[in-house]
């Protein structure tokens, strides 16, 4: 990586970052050649100040991850990073002013080539970002950054902003204290470095100057932390039950690196670094979370011929829950939304429901004024179909019924042109069932959100028979137009999401049937590393509604002439919906009762009806079933050509139901597991509570082929 | 045991209330421990230079309480210079650990003459004021699962199904034994504290509330509810699954006071006491520590006292009289349940920390003496001490009178 040098008058010497690719990375060339430029700058007599500066759009976005998800001894890691640091430490030792120039975003190793510097000056851009993602990686910042943010501003305001990984914009980094100053042009920021570096002949970090304290006191005065520290783990452990390393490790490595000098802080933080880095944890985040992510946003899952293409207009049937909220994210993403319901009234409702979630967004400070009132503006509440008639994107996100849907898709299809797309947000009608009725079947796709829309960042693209390679390109390239992450699979029932997530609930239900402890099993979901436990995710969803969608199969399956596979959540199901009437959350009764100024509680009579068992299983066992359930499944999704990609499937897991991300999703689990260890495991689970452990052929022969997921 | 271990006196300072304007306050730790010492020496007429060694347990030994504050307290007590002096700690076990400690070190035949006892002035240095890795150090934390004591409390609790109003009626009882047992003048163990001048300053146990009433406990907040919010909740319900959640019964008022105070216990072997003239008081018959689960942390008390009796060859039946630290409520009830035993009839009769308060390091060494007043004005013969300690772990003592 080239590091430009210049000189100018006053001896002021420039260092421009300019990698070969489009960003400035951390890789083994630069930390050579920056080492080099660093240590020639020591011997330098007449030097009277560095600015380090960006030659790419962005000052620097962090370490290459390439080089960090190779990274397997830990002996190295310390060495590689510690070098860093050393660097690091003879800049801000030089004894001259060293000035970060922040043309753009400076994140993660980035962002602690800034803190090395004794001033920082950013331009005014919007886009910017500045912090320490690392922790989304599962590691931590190990360029000096938990020591000098400890240093910088105490433990108490440091540790949460890495611990979360929090990334400011250019103002809330200048409220922070992070940023010294904002100027609003490159000419201008030159220009105040070199000045800054006149003025402060000088320049010295606080924590290197006499009689300094860390901000707040250091962990040696308990009187000053035992507020604090002695609560901030339990505060982590609540979020993260414990199944996540690098939120530890930073607290663990900025605790005690405040008690003891610059030096030793640092060696404290890279040893934490070696470790974590070399974790199965680490591994599989930026399994998931780079690289699978990366190649679904570069496409990998759409038809490369297809020309891209924007949406411009599109058009919504129904103004419900899920109608309204593909409305509002598509019309802040800049699309021009025509949103029908059968009367006038229901499509202006779902407009008001619009309304106020903009309103709220304007109260977080998230959109303008004008930006609230433009977007307002391009939804246009209707009850005439014939308001369609330009759209070129159609999704229809009516009532789950076959029927409702037949007659919207007809209607629609007698009044849309010929070139435009239609889209079933159907989470369980077979795509191909629906496609038959419509009149341009190639051009019928099924576009699968999830529900709070806003919230959810999955959206699921379902190929029926006929779909055409344009009609998956239409879809998926509007799902990224709308900021969110599309996955790609074959049509079958219950998709990829539901149908895996399905195996999820229905565990946790069997778990209930054979009389474990209701708390217990949601006490090992949530400690499996899913968001809600299996018994309130069905309340969420709705138990009546999981009672419906097991009703049209079993009759799905009876017309085939099959026999519908039961399972021990089948009597759970039927007795919560059809004997105790509890169907859940929206009906205010479920396996939860939900008191209105209380927090909900399990349902105290359920043990009555579901009696614990002798064999109390263990929560390992219980974490097991719950998360192999959907593995397995997972796998024959494989192999029966619902899913063709491995990115598709861990993502669409992890992005679609909250599926254990520290694992790096449903095949990762498998990968990271061992599979030769995953199929023995799964064989004594089938062997215990059966066929439904089992595991598939395609499974079986990757073992044998020593290959992976 | 080679050699008996003998209990030849024991005494104890008033407990004064645990804050800026407790009269206990004005008092350095190293005066309270001076003064159980001079009474030791004074009632018994004991000649100082034949104790081999001087155990104090003490909890937070920093500041005016560090630096080993039992040589401290010798020389400021006047004692013979050869008399050395040990700090210990086992948490609130201390007092208890530093009478067992002196008992090990008779019975082998090591020491003939041991003083054991403790100190804490909780109003001058706060509990956890010193630190530590259990709580202080995010990994120790997070393996232990640390929550706050009243944490624990609240989780046992929830498990063994004791309402608010149970708890409040344990606090009330505790509250008028105590009151009781002040009135008519049961704690003979108890010696005045006194100004460098012979002027008074405490000669009661402040802290004991005797006009409380169901009603006023059952007005207190709940004390530990807002910290489980922000947490700790979280990580006792991590480790006990099964729960719904974390039942916070308890308050200021069925929890242990935060005092300041001082005891001490004479200990020595058979020979010893008849050379010097003594009068036994008890024999040690067994002592014993566990380790438990640590973040319910305060059930230690019953397999603690059932390993003490089995060594001792003895079962619960055969104590005649419980002193049960009340840390918080649960922990003698508890106790009462995992021993079988009928209510609290022979348990803390003169009422217990709730009452009186619990100056950590002294309380274990303060309950034996309570122990020993309370069976010699009865004429009972054994008793057994034992204590919930931090960290998850337990102690117990079993004396029997000679």
């Amino acid at each position: 990586m080239p590091i430009h040098f210049a000189r100018e008058s006053e001896n002021i010497i420039t260092l421009t970052f300019d990698h070969a690719g489009s960003v400035n990375l951390i890789d083994e060339n630069f930390l050579r050649e920056f080492d080099n430029h660093v240590s020639r700058l020591t011997n330098d007599a007449s030097l009277c100040g560095v600015i380090l500066a960006s030659a790419k759009d962005t000052f620097f976005v962090g370490a290459d991850i390439e080089m960090l998800y190779r990274a397997d001894d830990a002996a190295q890691v310390f060495e590689m990073t510690q070098a860093f640091k050393a660097t690091l430490r003879k800049l801000e030792t030089l004894g001259k002013p060293v000035v970060a120039a922040l043309n753009g975003s400076a994140l993660g190793g980035g962002f602690e080539i800034a803190l090395a510097c004794h001033f920082r000056i950013a331009l005014d851009d919007k886009k910017a970002q500045f912090g320490f993602p690392e922790v989304t990686l599962g590691v931590l910042p190990a360029g000096g950054g938990v020591t000098r943010m400890v240093r910088m501003f105490g433990l108490q305001t440091a540790l949460p902003y890495m611990v979360e990984g929090t990334r400011l914009n250019v103002e809330e980094a200048q409220d922070a204290g992070w940023i010294d100053e904002i100027v609003s042009s490159k000419e201008e920021m030159m220009e105040r470095a070199r000045e800054w570096i006149l003025q402060n002949p000088r320049a010295q970090q606080a924590w290197d100057a006499d009689g300094y304290r860390i901000p707040g006191g250091d962990p040696r005065r308990p009187q000053v932390m035992s507020q604090i520290l002695p609560i901030a783990p339990a505060m982590l452990t609540q979020k993260t039950h414990r199944n996540y390393l690098a939120p530890e490790a930073i607290l663990s490595a900025a605790v005690e690196g405040a008690m003891v000098n610059f030096e030793t802080a640092t060696r404290i933080e890279s040893r934490y670094f070696a470790k974590l880095l070399t974790s199965q944890t680490a591994k599989n985040m930026m399994h998931a979370f780079w690289f699978q992510l990366n190649e679904i946003k570069a496409g990998s899952s759409r038809p490369r011929e297809i020309e891209k293409r924007k949406t411009k207009k599109l058009g919504v049937l129904g103004a419900g829950f899920m109608g309204h909220g593909i409305a509002y994210v598509s019309a802040l993403a800049g699309i021009d939304v025509v949103m029908k319901d059968v009367t006038r009234e229901r499509a202006e409702a779902g407009k008001e429901k619009i309304a106020a979630l903009l309103e709220e967004r304007m109260a977080r400070g998230k959109i303008t004024e004008d930006l609230r009132l433009e977007t307002l503006a391009r939804i246009h509440a209707t009850d005439d179909v014939n308001d369609l008639r330009d759209c070129d994107l159609i999704i229809e996100a009516v009532f789950e019924d076959r029927a409702v849907k037949a007659d919207v898709i007809r209607e629609t299809s007698n009044v849309i042109s010929s070139d435009a797309f239609f889209g079933s947000n159907t989470s369980t009608l077979p795509i191909s069932s629906l496609q038959s009725l419509s009149s341009h079947p190639a051009h019928f796709v099924g576009i699968h959100f999830f529900s709070p829309v806003y919230k959810m960042p999955l959206v699921e693209i379902i190929r029926g028979k006929e779909t055409s390679d344009a009609a998956i390109a239409k879809a998926f390239d509007y799902v990224l137009q709308i900021g969110k992450t599309p996955i790609v699979v074959n049509d079958a029932r219950g998709f990829y999401t539901s149908r895996v997530f399905g195996t999820y609930v229905n565990e946790g239900m069997a778990l209930l049937a054979e009389g474990q402890h209701p708390r217990a099993i949601e006490s090992a979901g949530v400690k499996a590393g899913m968001a809600v436990g299996p018994l309130a995710v069905s309340d969420e969803v709705n138990i009546g509604l999981i009672w419906h969608i097991r009703e049209q199969t079993r009759k799905d399956f009876e017309a085939e002439g099959k026999v519908f596979p039961s399972d021990a959540s089948d009597r759970v199901v039927d007795f919560m919906v059809n004997t105790a009437k509890r169907t859940g959350k929206a009906q205010g009764a479920g396996f939860y009762e939900y008191p209105e100024s209380e927090k909900k509680f399990l349902w105290r009579e359920l043990q009555n009806h579901f009696p614990l068992s002798d064999t109390e299983l263990s929560q390992l066992e219980m974490i097991d079933r719950l998360l192999f359930v959907q593995c397995l499944e997972t796998v024959r999704c494989v192999q029966q050509g619902v899913l063709t990609s491995s990115a598709d499937a861990n993502i669409g897991s992890i992005f679609g139901w909250s599926f254990a991300p520290f694992s790096g999703g449903t095949l990762q689990f498998i990968n990271a597991y061992g599979i030769e260890k995953f199929i023995a495991r799964s064989r004594e689970l089938a062997e215990k509570y059966g066929a439904r452990f089992e595991p598939p052929q395609l499974l079986l022969e990757i073992a044998e082929q020593g290959k992976s997921f | 045991m080679p050699h008996d271990a003998y209990i030849y006196d024991a005494v104890r300072t008033p407990r004064g209330r645990g804050k800026a304007d407790g009269s206990l306050h004005e008092i350095q730790p190293v005066d309270l421990l001076a003064t159980v010492l001079r009474a030791l020496q004074t009632r018994n007429n004991l000649d100082t230079a034949q104790v081999d060694d001087v155990v104090i347990g003490c909890v937070t030994p920093i500041a005016e309480q560090g630096g080993v504050i039992a040589r401290s307290a010798v020389i400021h007590a006047g004692w013979a210079t050869n008399v050395p002096g040990v700090q210990l700690d086992r948490f609130c076990a201390s007092g208890l650990e530093a009478v067992n400690t002196a008992a090990m070190q008779i019975a082998s035949g090591w020491h003939k003459l041991v003083v054991a006892g403790g100190v804490e002035s909780m109003s001058r240095l706060p509990m956890g004021s010193d630190g530590g890795a259990w709580f202080m150090d995010p990994r120790v934390n997070l393996e232990s699962g640390f929550v706050p004591q009243g944490i624990s409390a609240d989780l046992i609790a929830t498990i063994e199904n004791f309402s608010r109003d149970d708890v409040d009626r344990y606090a009330l009882q505790s509250q008028q034994r105590a009151a009781y047992a002040e009135q008519n003048g049961y704690f003979k163990s108890r010696v005045p504290v006194r100004d460098q001048n012979g002027l008074h300053i405490l000669n009661r146990d402040e802290h004991i509330r005797a006009n409380t009433t169901l009603e006023r406990l059952a007005n207190l907040s709940p004390a530990f509810e807002m910290m489980g919010d922000m947490g700790f909740d979280a990580v006792a319900l991590d480790r006990y699954p099964k729960l719904e959640r974390i039942e916070h019964v308890h308050t200021a008022g069925n929890s242990s006071g935060i005092v300041d105070g001082a005891a001490a216990v004479l200990l020595g072997s058979k020979e010893m006491g008849e050379r010097l003239g003594l009068k036994p008081r008890a024999k040690i018959l067994a002592g014993a520590v566990v380790g438990t689960e640590p973040t319910i942390m305060l059930t230690g008390p019953a397999p603690a006292s059932k390993k003490a009796l089995a060594k001792a060859g003895m079962n619960a039946r055969d104590i005649d009289l419980f002193e049960v630290n009340e840390a918080f409520a649960v922990v003698p009830m508890r106790f009462v349940r995992d021993m079988n035993l009928d209510g609290t009839e022979n348990v803390n009769v003169n009422g217990g920390a709730i009452a009186m308060g619990h100056p950590l390091g002294a309380t274990g060494a303060m309950l034996l003496g309570t122990l020993l007043d309370e069976l010699e004005r009865n004429d009972l013969e054994t008793g057994l001490v034992t204590l919930c300690v931090g960290g998850g772990m337990g102690i117990a003592t079993v004396v029997e009178r000679v």
